[in-house]
């Protein structure tokens, strides 16, 4: 498409730019195209995929670097069709299979916000791309497997608030971008939407009704969740997904509202399954030491690792996380009720472990300090490997050192 | 009885394996350096080196600790030879009184060794663990920064002759 003039700012009405700017936080924008500490949507922040480095473009109005050139049709055409204004076939690391279902109109607000911003003339890197993805033609054939364009048919059967969530959960806010399972082609699996998936070498819980969630989640613990990251004896945020809650806070409260309620219907009404797993760790919570809990399923497991789990737990975690021990200033999550004990494998708690918890930046909140070099890796496996037997019912981890060794990327 | 390395030399400890590094540094083996701040590790004043690593001492039991040596700023430099990081707080005068500074120190030192040209957002990332409640945060980092600047103007990291490197 041609290039244009860049509109001026006062081009677009106020109250356009504020709902553009509203729908940006609740697409988390920023997660890909504001760099750290760098100016906002300049871009250059490194998306790691299976397939190589893809680096987030700069979207502010600058027409050199940025796409200060770009008509609305343009916008508009790379947000549903993964076309860049020039006609290259963008990488589908920007959700544009998700994209396509946004509306004209929230696609023109998101069009006034970042049309407002400053503009920055920064190029971000070149992406780095396995053999032979740097060709970008080979995404049509991408596109033509797995874009589904057009927008999603409302549910009749559901109400406007559902109907709005689902819109957003499927379009603006890309949840199944992470939380959906992939294909070898590194596409959502549609048969299984919303099942769990992996961000940045974390797991992304399943929000369906497989949720490995102790305790089964409101929509009203949701939208707390996703606007604080923290909902009390229930779940503190962590990894990639603090990113999203930062953003979330910003969002339109009943926008956030609506995502949850549409998230809380795909886990659905516990099942007795799940109902059995709440009041089970609900009762291994209740223990005033994790270490007085007697696993009752737990198979044999080797003595010497229990016991070294059981000592670096009284030693280093238990000032915290054992009852009646909690700091003056805030209350350590009661470990069983902890959704990372419950996952299919020890990723998250063990990064949780090594990198702790800190708050965004400029965000109060809770903090938990990291214990990478405190803990050699055999004693964070030990660690993990108790953690799952004293707060869970569910099988041990398999290969859980290795894990350890794998994810031990951090120095 | 339990052996650590600290500072380069074997210790014999006689403590409970549950004891933290920090009281067997301080009650056992004199070396006052490390500080008791919050106990939880919320804050920092406390941070040793483990092996390669900056750690919390007040949450890392000494029966943890191994073989790996135990490095403190006792074992950086003296009053009279303070090493290049210590003269390098020295000169951008960023103490204040000074209770969280021996944490300051090893784990900048922890940083340099690893990465001796830390980038500014780096050298923030990394010392953001550690609390200054006198607030002389910002020489602080310009003391980091300036320590960093140093050892890339001295060329190749030298030898003290005690087998550390010379940041």
């Amino acid at each position: 498409m041609d290039k244009v003039a860049t509109p001026p700012r006062a081009a677009f009405d106020r109250a356009l730019v504020r709902r553009g700017e509203l729908l940006a936080a609740a697409g988390d924008c920023a997660s890909c195209h504001t760099a750290g500490d760098g100016p906002p949507y300049a871009g250059g922040v490194p998306v790691q995929t299976p397939f190589g480095t893809i680096y987030g473009t700069n979207i502010s109005p600058e027409p050199q670097t940025g796409i200060g050139s770009w008509s609305e049709a343009a916008f508009r055409r790379a947000l549903r069709e993964g076309v860049s204004r020039d006609g290259h076939l963008l990488y589908p690391a920007f959700p544009y299979d998700h994209f396509t279902h946004l509306s004209d109109q929230d696609i023109g607000a998101l069009y006034a916000f970042v049309m407002t911003r400053d503009p920055v003339r920064f190029q971000p890197p070149a992406n780095r791309l396995r053999f032979p993805l740097q060709f970008r033609p080979l995404v049509a054939f991408w596109n033509a497997l797995y874009l589904r364009q057009g927008p999603l048919p409302p549910q009749a059967s559901e109400d406007a608030v559902w109907n709005r969530g689902a819109y957003l959960v499927e379009s603006l806010a890309h949840c199944g971008a992470c939380h959906s399972p992939r294909n070898a082609l590194g596409a959502e699996r549609r048969d299984a939407g919303l099942a769990g998936g992996e961000a940045q070498g974390w797991y992304a819980t399943a929000l369906n009704d497989q949720s490995p969630s102790p305790v089964p989640w409101t929509a009203q613990a949701l939208a707390t969740y996703l606007r604080t990251g923290l909902v009390a004896d229930h779940a503190i945020t962590a990894g990639p997904m603090q990113d999203v809650v930062h953003s979330l806070a910003h969002a339109d409260a009943a926008d956030v509202q609506a995502i949850a309620g549409y998230i809380q219907a795909q886990m659905g009404p516990p099942t007795p399954e799940r109902q059995a797993r709440e009041a089970a760790s609900r009762q291994k919570a209740a223990h005033d030491s994790l270490a007085a809990i007697q696993p009752s399923t737990a198979p044999p497991a080797d003595e010497a690792v229990l016991a070294l789990g059981a000592a670096v737990y009284a030693n280093s975690c238990a000032a915290c996380h054992d009852l009646g021990r909690e700091l003056s200033s805030s209350t350590a999550l009661r470990l069983p009720l902890a959704v990372a004990l419950h996952l299919p494998d020890p990723r998250n708690l063990i990064h949780i472990i090594r990198r702790g918890i800190e708050p965004s930046d400029g965000e109060p909140g809770r903090w938990m300090p990291p214990f990478e070099g405190s803990l050699t890796d055999e004693q964070l496996a030990a660690l993990a490997i108790w953690l799952r037997r004293q707060g869970t019912d569910a099988p041990p981890w398999q290969e859980v050192l290795r894990t350890v060794k794998e994810s031990g990327d951090a120095p | 009885m339990i052996v650590i390395n600290v500072n380069g030399r074997d210790q014999q400890i006689d403590a409970d394996p549950a004891t933290p590094l920090l009281y067997v540094l301080r009650d056992d083996l004199q070396l006052n350096g490390a500080k008791f701040g919050c106990g939880l590790g919320q804050c920092g004043a406390c941070t040793v080196m483990v092996g390669a690593n900056a750690v919390l001492s007040c949450i890392t039991p000494v029966s943890l600790v191994g073989r790996r040596p135990v490095r403190t700023v006792e074992g950086l430099g003296t009053a009279g030879q303070p090493s290049p990081l210590q003269s390098a707080f020295i000169a951008e005068q960023a103490a204040q009184c000074g209770y969280c500074i021996a944490g300051m120190m090893m784990r900048a030192q922890a940083l340099l060794e690893r990465n001796p040209a830390p980038s500014e957002t780096e050298i923030r990332q990394h010392m953001a663990i550690n609390l200054c409640r006198c607030g002389t945060h910002m020489r602080i980092l310009r003391a980091v920064r300036r320590a960093a600047d140093d050892f890339k103007a001295a060329g190749a990291p030298g030898d003290h002759g005690n087998g550390q490197r010379s940041l």
